[in-house]
């Protein structure tokens, strides 16, 4: 019973405040899909829509092939997952999980397996008789987890379900989740996170938002390596966005003649070339830019650089260096042609 | 090795100063208690064991409880009581959870209102239902209007049952200001993950808000409880002569009577019933799982 979940032109308002704009999102069967972007983009918003807990002002929402959008939410058959587990702290782990199997009218005897399935799958069995108040924070998010999921449902839906989290605890869980995906493939999931690592880590696909719109949408190679848009290429992933004029095979960039793959952006425009801070090296090579040193961070494993470059700063990700150049000395940097992409969206004439 | 070094200046600090105990803090608190609440208390027990004919002894007790409008009385005081928590309890629930999460125009200024409804007087309710209910009251008046009859068909005012209305309604936002509290305190998503689990409302009500709403619903309880085994003015405005409560009863002997000893045997029981029944909510109440 793998059913996707379709966002047909999905606007939802708050009086005149529009936070969802036209939304058109297919999460296929089976797929994770990351809704990804800064806080109060219209993430929440849209995963209520598909929950029915917000009723948009137009469009429809489909689950399967089934139009929900006029559905109560306790008819249609969602897992949902939030950020503060919001267990019921009256229950018992094992009651908290058998819920919605009585709330679904599940046969009786068959509820005791279920929950027990549901709990081994989370790894939470041994704790079925405790209280929620005696469970840690990542163990009540696993009770919560095993909780959407005994209902078997087709969609699963997860808003920022590791967030109050601590890092380790986060990295974690998101392996657990990317287990629990493979145990089980046909439960097509909408993530909705702000944390582009969650994102790219677990999503089959990432939907990019911001300010009320979806911005872009693709898998995680696609968006990160070759972003359409200044906003994609700096949420997923970090950026170095240069204003570059457009030749032909090659972009200006303060003074400078730099060879990168123009692809079909016409010459003589002014657009927006994205390299990752990773992807540029120290000392000469192709595409060297010359400039001083603004700061020097040192992250353990790497060193990050911020380099002037005429008025603009670089960022350089570089491997962890033996003797780091000091404030003010001057450096050349450089990266691969082919590590270059000129942002193709939002291309002005003449800018 | 390391607890023990770290708990050392953690054992000197919690040593008790030198000096004077900490139960000599509590000795004025205790003291204003038995002077202002405990003496008269005492008093009144005092009263009732004697007699007008002189000497101590339990015969007021005796003659009290041999009374049948004292067992009249008491059996009034106790069910009016039990069941104007009950209706409190149950309309209560009902009205603070429209206010609390059914979104309505001005719900946020009936929550207030509340507020304010219980700084009013017992009586002014009582006045104001029989402004409605009385026997020359709007509603009879409407009523002898229309069909020219002598008289309207609102006559359970002057009933038990119009001290249990008046009851009700003076006391259901006692129970209501701790319930809204409490409805304050649910997470909303807890509510919409048990609705996307396939909960009907209904069973929502039942089983995620009924369960954390269970202390408020037991400390409201108790409150009106008390209230309500004490309630004076609201059974003196009714103007029903059949309904003797305890309270009346000692104001009848107390002032009508002169029969002191009786009274304070009254006032006695009262006190005691009340006491009693408040510990019985409470035990039951925790049972309950509050
Ligand atoms: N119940 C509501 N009433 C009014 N505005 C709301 C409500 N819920 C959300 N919003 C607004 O909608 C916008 C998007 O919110 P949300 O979907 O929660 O964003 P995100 O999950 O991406 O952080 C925000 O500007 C927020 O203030
Ligand atoms: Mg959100």
């Amino acid at each position: 019973m793998a059913s996707g979940i379709r966002f047909d032109k999905v606007s939802v308002a708050y009086g005149a405040n529009t936070v969802l704009h036209s939304l058109d999102l297919t999460v296929e069967p089976g797929e994770v899909m990351a809704l990804l972007g800064p806080s109060g983009s219209g993430k929440t918003t849209a995963l209520r829509a598909v929950a029915g807990f917000v009723r948009p002002a137009s469009g429809r929402v489909l689950i399967g092939d089934r139009d929900v959008t006029d559905l109560p939410p306790h008819r249609r058959g969602i897992g949902m997952v939030v950020q503060q587990y919001a267990l019921f702290p009256h229950l018992r782990v094992e009651d908290n999980v058998a819920f919605g199997l009585k709330a679904q009218k599940v046969a009786k005897a068959e509820i005791p397996a279920r929950v027990t399935e549901a709990l081994e799958m989370t790894g939470m069995a041994s704790y079925a008789k405790r209280y929620p108040r005696e469970l840690s924070g990542g163990q009540q998010q696993r009770v919560a987890i095993a909780r959407a999921l005994a209902i078997r449902p087709g969609v699963l839906l997860l808003d920022e379900p590791l967030s109050a989290l601590d890092a380790q605890l986060r990295s974690g869980m998101l392996a657990e989740l990317a287990r629990l995906h493979r145990e089980l493939p046909d439960v097509s999931i909408l993530y909705v996170t702000h944390d582009q690592v969650e994102a790219l880590t677990l999503a089959d696909r990432i939907a990019v938002m911001d300010k009320a719109r979806l911005q872009d949408c693709g898998t995680p190679q696609e968006l990160y390596r070759r972003p359409r848009t200044e906003f994609t290429a700096s949420f997923v992933g970090n950026a170095n966005l240069l204003p570059v004029q457009v030749g032909s095979g090659s972009v200006s960039f303060a003074g400078a003649q730099l060879k990168v793959p123009t692809g079909d952006v016409a010459s003589g425009v002014s657009a927006t070339l994205c390299v990752r801070p990773h992807l540029v090296g120290l000392g000469d090579g192709p595409n060297a830019l010359t400039g001083s040193v603004s700061e020097v961070q040192w992250r353990g494993s790497t060193h990050r650089l911020y380099v002037d470059v005429d008025g603009h700063r670089l960022k350089a990700d570089l491997r962890e260096l033996r003797t780091p150049p000091a404030l003010g000395d001057e450096v050349t940097v450089h990266f691969a042609p082919e590590d270059a992409v000129l942002l193709s969206a939002g291309v002005s004439k003449d800018g | 090795m390391a607890s023990a070094t770290l708990s050392a200046p953690v054992n000197k600090a919690a040593n008790p100063r030198k000096g004077m105990p900490k139960w000599v803090w509590a000795l004025p608190p205790v003291a204003v208690l038995a002077l202002v609440f405990l003496y008269p208390l005492a008093l009144v027990v005092q009263q009732s064991v004697q007699p007008d004919t002189g000497g101590t002894s339990l015969k007021p007790y005796a003659d009290v409880f041999a009374s049948s409008a004292f067992r009249e009385a008491l059996g009034t005081t106790v069910w009016l009581a039990l069941g104007a928590t009950v209706g409190c309890l149950v309309l209560g629930f009902a009205l603070a959870l429209v206010i609390a999460f059914v979104p309505f125009p001005g719900g946020k200024a009936v929550a207030k209102f509340i507020d304010v409804f219980l700084s009013f007087p017992s009586f002014l309710i009582t006045l104001a239902l029989l402004f409605v209910y009385g026997s020359v009251g709007m509603a009879n008046g409407l009523w002898t209007d229309v069909t020219g009859a002598a008289s309207g068909p609102f006559q359970f005012l002057t009933t038990p049952w119009g001290v249990l209305l008046a009851e009700i309604t003076y006391f259901t936002p006692f129970v209501m200001r701790p319930l809204l509290a409490a409805f304050s305190q649910i997470e909303t998503a807890q509510l919409e993950v048990a609705s996307s689990l396939g909960a009907k409302p209904a069973r929502i009500i039942r089983q995620v808000i009924l369960p954390e709403a269970l202390p408020a619903l037991a400390a409201g309880g108790s409150l009106v409880l008390v209230m309500c085994l004490n309630e004076f003015g609201i059974v003196l405005f009714t103007g029903a002569k059949g309904v003797t409560t305890l309270p009346m009863l000692v104001y009848s002997k107390a002032i009508l009577e002169s029969d002191y000893p009786g009274a304070c045997v009254v006032a006695v029981v009262n006190v005691l019933i009340s006491v009693g029944l408040y510990g019985l909510y409470r035990v039951v109440s925790r049972r309950a799982g509050a």
